[in-house]
């Protein structure tokens, strides 16, 4: 596509600054993801969670979706850990280490994720090797974004709504059902 | 930018996440690394459309999208979770083994069989080798 025609006059050793921003911030997102899944401390995963899910907002701020970034901070950030956070208090989760938070297969479960990882890392660099995004600032703007949804996705954005709301209600449902059996 | 970047970032996160779902014990940190998973998708959602120039905006919408079922997934799935805390007093998903096809977990219906269970997952050598077919318990 476009990528493959402009690749002429890139190249690996003469990094941009949005792409030595990207890597950074990328390292910090694997640190803070690897810490999620590693940590012993289960409140603390939460919060590793965060910093995991903030870094990847930059990164779509970098790659010029705006508004998706902003999405991602509301949404993830706002509700989703507050929701974890919910989950971890209400299941009476341990405050300090807790040994036991990783099961018994976790050699097989670091075994299949590495090979898996391997796996992916070659095709994916050798698939697109060549490629190259031509960042144009505008792509992902809120009135590009508002545009789009509302011209040509309106029916599964307008079905996801009701999704949404079936599943809040669903999980009132399930909530509150088994109070009442008690 | 190359598109290498964000695209091994979002293989890397995903088996992260995978590490995370296999190896974790507690069924919240389970759903935690079930979101690490979804947003290397989202991430690799972006960087594709705005590799792609798509006039529709298929990958943001997408992305967009993947957030909202994100949200609804967490909203269940907790959900759950605390209903099963309720249930059985654990949320360690190692120890719900009421669907298993062994006879310790099949009349362990009622919360004081947490015993058992625990026995049962502690040896499942020895339990195979009581009073059950062999095979059905280890498969468990």
């Amino acid at each position: 596509m476009t990528g493959t025609l402009s690749s002429q006059g890139h190249s690996f050793l003469t990094p941009g600054g949005v792409e030595i921003v990207f890597v950074l911030v990328g390292l910090a997102v694997l640190g803070a993801a690897l810490l999620t899944v590693t940590t012993r401390q289960l409140v603390h995963a939460a919060l590793w969670l965060v910093v995991a899910l903030g870094g990847l907002a930059i990164e779509y701020l970098l790659l010029t979706a705006e508004f998706i970034a902003w999405v991602q901070v509301l949404i993830y950030l706002g509700s989703v850990v507050v929701l974890v956070l919910f989950g971890l208090m209400l299941t009476k989760a341990p405050i300090g280490a807790s040994p036991d938070a990783d099961s018994g297969n976790r050699w097989v479960a670091l075994g299949v994720a590495v090979v898996a990882a391997a796996t992916l890392v070659t095709l994916v660099v050798d698939a697109f090797r060549c490629t190259w995004i031509d960042l144009t600032a505008g792509g992902g703007s809120t009135r590009a974004d508002g545009t789009m949804l509302f011209r040509y996705w309106v029916l599964p954005f307008e079905a996801l709504s009701v999704l949404l709301l079936a599943a809040l209600v669903g999980a009132v449902v399930i909530s509150r059902r088994h109070r009442e059996e008690r | 930018m190359h598109l290498v970047y964000p695209a091994v970032l979002a293989v890397l996160l995903f088996c992260v996440g995978l590490y995370g779902v296999l190896a974790r014990r507690n069924a919240v940190l389970v759903l935690m690394s079930v979101e690490l998973m979804l947003n290397a998708v989202n991430l690799n959602l972006v960087a594709f459309d705005v590799w792609l120039r798509d006039t529709l905006h298929a990958g943001q919408a997408l992305t967009l999208f993947t957030i909202t079922i994100a949200a609804a997934e967490i909203g269940l799935g907790l959900a759950i979770v605390l209903m099963v805390f309720r249930t059985h007093g654990t949320a360690d998903v190692d120890r719900l083994r009421m669907l298993s096809d062994s006879a310790e977990a099949a009349e362990g219906d009622d919360p004081d069989s947490d015993h058992s269970m625990a026995s049962a997952t502690d040896n499942p050598a020895k339990t195979a080798s009581a009073d059950v077919p062999q095979g059905k318990a280890t498969v468990g």
